[in-house]
């Protein structure tokens, strides 16, 4: 006890928790709290104004049966299907920027471009490019001969027309980066060795690029997920509210609407709940099985 | 491909010595035609890939000096003619994009150095320090890592409001100066470096917070260096949070004053790419005088993440 005394009152001990106490209070007021406090609240019914109700788990029950909720996981899924298209589109951009080529950094400041954009100006960019009568896209199409789609205003056309924006803004951008670098690491005695023994290219980028690739693909396919289910707001807000009949409406998009637009904070809570329910376990299946096919050296 | 070059070179200091066979030359001039044919097709593909990234942009430039009419014309014109200069004067004075600059600058400045700071100071900590219960907290910041920010913003929302901070330029920064994805990859960048010299300090006697700002954060320079680029970039593009704790005009962030200067001119599209292209070409130009260190920072933060 007395030893344990003695640690606590240690010029270390001190210094350790005066260093960590700025960033440590912010985490429990700003995240670990507010994790409880909006586990609690998923058992509410509030709308700010009022005070709180008990509800039980009738949030949760109303969440199984909400025919809309099922509709927006089905458009984040769908949504999420840009992900490993994105993922292959980044590692061909990366396998041709991995060349020795003239002009490679203006190659590559031109694909990055867009991804570094706000995403606000890049929204409005791509909902003119796809205006139905005067924009780029249809303009094009028609010019080859093609009655264009109003793509924005169409259950059919408006998810892949946001999934298309989505491979324009990423295909050059940080995970290009992330696999180009992974690319540079590959030792080049492995590529010879392979040569002398009359492997194709195909081959080569098999056997040696695929599994020295393995560990980034992980990295990126993990957070991509994570991000996937949360995401899609920024554009939908700007481009189609979320509409038409709600097909482009997300989860996040739904939680933004229960929480800040009809003060259903309760139902709100419940919402990202069991969303960081299906986050959490996804990710845990995906550390458990896609594990398994990375190839560490 | 950079393997081959590499074997190249080698190949062609040794050539002289085999210069007399015919089937090592015949092999050898196969092999460069190859890699001609490859390199131009290589460049093909990727111009035509460069173009569709760059077309959208001269699209939105070439909307933007258009009379308002001129966009509804078939076949569409990409040089506007007259110039139309003046659509950049009328988006600039429709919402106060100057105020939205001061904002979104502000903000990110303040956001990025709260960050930088307490994450560094924690990040030592955890690095370096000794004290009961460490392991256990630093295991406590990981597992919030996962946490969707939608599940964290609903009660911090209701706290800012109960304070009455909605509406203020605290809750678009404090919110944001802690970070656990900050503290984790700074740690891990600390437990890297060496660690002669701090103990080449404390035995000159210098105190643990003279070791962590005269030792520790020199030598980490490129991590704390991407950690700012990461957050500033990340404050500047946020979206949802402004959206949600911010009402009065003069207090917006770019992303949502544009939102909102879309909400007041929704078809005049001259109006709307001029207004786009104020928004971007700040970035655009810091980012491209800067590339190679947004590359490195990517590199250095992305893998450790």
């Amino acid at each position: 006890m007395k030893r344990f005394f003695n640690r606590l009152t240690s010029s270390e001990t001190v210094a350790g928790y005066t260093f960590l106490l700025p960033n440590f209070l912010g985490f429990l007021l700003f995240t670990s709290l507010p994790v409880l406090a909006s586990l609690v609240l998923s058992f509410m019914d509030w709308d700010i104004l009022t005070p709180p109700k008990f509800a039980g788990i009738s949030n949760f029950v109303t969440l199984f049966h909400d025919k809309l909720f099922w509709q927006y996981v089905g458009n984040t899924l769908y949504l999420m299907a840009n992900i490993p298209i994105t993922m292959v589109g980044a590692l061909l951009v990366a396998l041709l920027m991995n060349q020795k080529l003239r002009g490679i950094v203006i190659y590559r400041t031109i694909y990055f471009l867009p991804s570094v954009c706000s995403g606000v100006a890049v929204c409005l960019l791509w909902r003119w490019l796809y205006n139905p009568d005067f924009g780029l896209i249809n303009t094009m199409l028609g010019q080859i001969g093609i009655q264009g789609p109003d793509w924005l205003s169409s259950t059919t056309w408006a998810k892949p027309a946001l999934m298309l924006m989505g491979l324009w803004g990423a295909v050059g951008g940080m995970n290009m980066i992330l696999y180009l670098a992974a690319l540079q690491g590959v030792p080049p005695e492995l590529y010879e060795a392979a040569e002398i023994d009359g492997a194709n290219a195909w081959q080569k980028f098999k056997a040696i690029t695929l599994p020295f690739l393995s560990p980034t693909t992980f990295f990126i396919g993990i957070m991509a997920v994570i991000h996937g289910f949360q995401g899609g707001f920024m554009s939908a807000f700007i481009m189609t509210n979320g509409g038409p009949a709600g097909s482009t409406t997300t989860i996040e998009y739904y939680i933004y609407n229960n929480a800040y637009q009809w003060f259903k904070m309760g139902y709100a809570a419940s919402i990202a709940w069991v969303l960081f329910i299906v986050v959490l376990i996804i990710t845990l299946f995906n550390w458990r099985f896609g594990g398994k096919l990375v190839q560490y050296n | 491909m950079s393997s081959m070059q590499n074997n190249d070179a080698q190949v062609i200091s040794r050539a002289p010595a085999r210069a007399d066979s015919d089937a090592y030359l015949r092999s050898r001039k196969r092999k460069l035609v190859r890699d001609r044919f490859l390199a131009i097709v290589t460049h093909t593909v990727l111009i035509i890939g460069g173009i569709s990234m760059i077309v959208p942009f001269l699209w939105m430039l070439s909307t933007s000096l258009k009379e308002p009419g001129a966009v509804f014309t078939f076949p569409p014109q990409w040089i506007p003619k007259p110039a139309m200069w003046d659509n950049y004067a009328r988006a600039w004075s429709a919402v106060p994009f100057g105020r939205f600059y001061l904002n979104s600058i502000f903000v990110a400045l303040a956001v990025t150095l709260g960050q930088v700071f307490t994450s560094s100071l924690a990040a030592y900590s955890f690095a370096r320090l000794r004290f009961p219960g460490r392991d256990n907290i630093f295991l406590g910041y990981l597992a919030t890592m996962m946490i969707p920010g939608s599940v964290t913003m609903i009660p911090v929302f209701i706290l800012l409001k109960t304070i009455g901070w909605i509406d203020t330029y605290w809750a678009l920064i404090v919110p944001g100066i802690f970070s656990a994805y900050g503290t984790f990859m700074l740690r891990q960048f600390f437990m890297g470096l060496p660690r002669d010299l701090e103990d080449a300090a404390k035995i000159d006697g210098c105190s643990l917070f003279g070791i962590y700002y005269r030792v520790i954060l020199p030598l980490s320079l490129p991590a704390l260096a991407t950690l700012t680029t990461f957050t500033f970039m990340g404050s500047w593009n946020n979206f949802m949070w402004p959206l949600i704790v911010i009402n009065s005009m003069e207090k917006k962030t770019l992303p949502i004053g544009l939102a909102s200067f879309q909400g007041l001119y929704t078809t005049d599209w001259t109006l709307l790419m001029a207004g786009s292209i104020i928004v971007l070409l700040p970035v655009l130009i810091v980012f491209i005088f800067n590339q190679r260190f947004f590359v490195k920072g990517i590199q250095l933060g992305g893998v450790k993440g």
